[in-house]
């Protein structure tokens, strides 16, 4: 494929002697969605902030419309990631994280003006008005004054999303965003990131809501002991899994279903 | 217990104490406001990733706290002259050191602060392409300072009773004055006793403030 927005060749990572992540090649292309899914502390957070760096890989290299980010540092294929690098990486790649991470000191819109303000350098007047559209869209007009420790987790994380939204992404990440809502708020959250794909978003999105995966990506991606164990398609992967361990974890899902 | 508490005397003495009393001021605040600049940097240095600067910080911040203020003030006004080949003046000296001293606290009030931010807050910030100097700047300290400000009043409060130990190095602030006044008259109950009522009317305004905001703080968390 060299169409791919973002590709990943040979990622490792480590942390101290414990190795996480074992060798994995990925790309994504425009307009593709993937959902990622795996066991608990199986990497899948880590895969995930390796590409916007938030964790630096150990090994292997990232690359945004074929550039590798960061250059070789000694002989062993180690890299050096300089800083402004990765913050200009990090402007291209949004991400939304399962605990909503908003400003508690900020109201709802300077949540959102901030990245703009800050580091897109734009004037308040103009920021205001991008985050003010992006809170309509996912649905909060009405509360660009709250702080956000007076909202219920559903709202908190339409702002995160609307926060990263208003940056201009090209890709966007999104690690468990509904894990730790009430069940009866995961909804709002999900029918925003659907909304996002009907736009043609680029969209990786690690999930423990299978449903919503079988309907949302274009691949799914099964992590296991640090590798992609099974990719494909939503109906290869979480219907006619061909490989055991895929079938085992589906399985505990439809455990207690009725 | 029929002593007579020579109140004239107090009245005499009370412009020499207060010649003192504008030197300690100048002892303190200058001390105050250095050692809160120094301290900021040296808690950037603590929470470094790069051991060169870490370490080093470390090592500054428990030099100063674990050795007696009055060893340091006196050994600013003998044994550094001696290294750098230059006479220091005893209120130099005692500046330098209080001042050295208090940033070594500061920082790890800096770095209490900073470090009760949780790691969710960068990691938001991180992720919008925000970068570490603008973080801090943007996000942590913003919520940090209010948390900061009762530890920083009673930094405050210890450097201005910490400014009486210049006066061994003859520094004329108020404590020396008033060491000098009761030698020179043999009453140290009236002088001595004017000396730490005037150290209270400077200090609890501070304490009083520093209750005062706790107590706000309490009352919106
Ligand atoms: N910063 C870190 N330091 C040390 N170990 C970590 C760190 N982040 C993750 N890990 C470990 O890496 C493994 C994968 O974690 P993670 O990617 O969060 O899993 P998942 O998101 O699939 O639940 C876990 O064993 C976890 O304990
Ligand atoms: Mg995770």
């Amino acid at each position: 494929m060299t169409d791919a927005i973002l590709r990943v060749t040979g990622l490792h990572k480590s942390f101290g002697d414990h190795h996480v992540l074992k060798g994995i090649d990925f790309s994504v292309a425009a307009a593709e969605r993937v959902a990622i899914i795996g066991g608990s502390g199986s990497g899948k957070s880590t895969f995930l902030r390796c590409l916007n760096f938030m964790e630096l890989p150990s090994l292997g290299t990232v690359a945004l419309d074929g550039r590798e980010i960061g250059r070789p540092a000694g002989g062993d294929g180690a890299r050096y990631y300089p800083e402004a690098e990765l913050c200009a990486v990090r402007e291209r790649v949004g991400m939304v994280f399962q605990q909503f991470n908003l400003f508690p000191h900020m109201t709802v819109l300077d949540n959102v003006m901030e990245g703009l303000v800050t580091v897109k350098g734009m004037k308040r007047a103009a920021a205001r008005e991008r985050a003010a559209a992006e809170l309509e869209k996912v649905g909060l007009g009405a509360k660009f004054d709250a702080y956000p420790g007076r909202l219920s987790g559903g709202q908190q994380q339409r702002v995160a999303i609307a926060r990263a939204l208003a940056m201009e992404p090209e890709i966007l990440l999104f690690d468990e965003p509904t894990s730790s809502l009430d069940p009866e708020l995961v909804g709002e959250v999900l029918r925003v990131i659907r909304q996002l794909a009907d736009e043609g978003r680029t969209m990786l999105l690690v999930t423990h809501e299978l449903g919503f995966a079988y309907h949302f990506a274009t691949k799914v991606i099964f992590l296991a002991d640090g590798v992609f164990h099974e990719v494909g398609t939503p109906d290869e992967v979480l219907k006619q899994p061909r490989q055991e361990r895929t079938r085992a974890f589906l399985a505990r899902y439809t455990e207690f279903g009725f | 217990m029929d002593y007579q508490f020579e109140f004239a005397l107090v009245l005499r003495s009370l412009p020499v104490l207060l010649r003192g009393l504008v030197v300690t001021i100048q002892l303190w605040v200058p001390s105050i406001l250095l050692g809160l600049a120094g301290g900021f940097l040296l808690a950037l240095a603590r929470l470094s990733d790069r051991a060169w600067l870490r370490l080093p910080g470390l090592l500054y911040i428990e030099l100063f706290r674990d050795t007696p203020v009055l060893i340091q003030l006196i050994w600013f006004f003998y044994a550094l002259p001696i290294l750098i080949g230059a006479e220091l003046s005893p209120f130099a000296a005692a500046l330098l050191g209080l001042a050295l001293n208090t940033s070594a606290y500061a920082a790890e009030i800096f770095r209490g602060g900073i470090q009760s931010i949780g790691k969710g807050q960068w990691e938001g910030a991180r992720a919008l392409g925000m970068r570490r100097g603008q973080i801090l700047r943007r996000v942590i300290l913003p919520q940090v300072f209010k948390r900061m400000l009762p530890a920083f009043t009673n930094r405050a409060i210890e450097v201005a009773k910490m400014s009486s130990l210049a006066s061994v190095l003859s520094v004329h602030e108020l404590m020396y004055q008033g060491r000098l006044l009761s030698s020179t008259y043999y009453r140290p109950l009236e002088i001595l006793t004017t000396v730490a009522f005037i150290y209270f009317v400077l200090i609890y305004p501070g304490t009083w403030l520093s209750a005062r905001i706790e107590k706000s703080l309490a009352a919106k968390a």
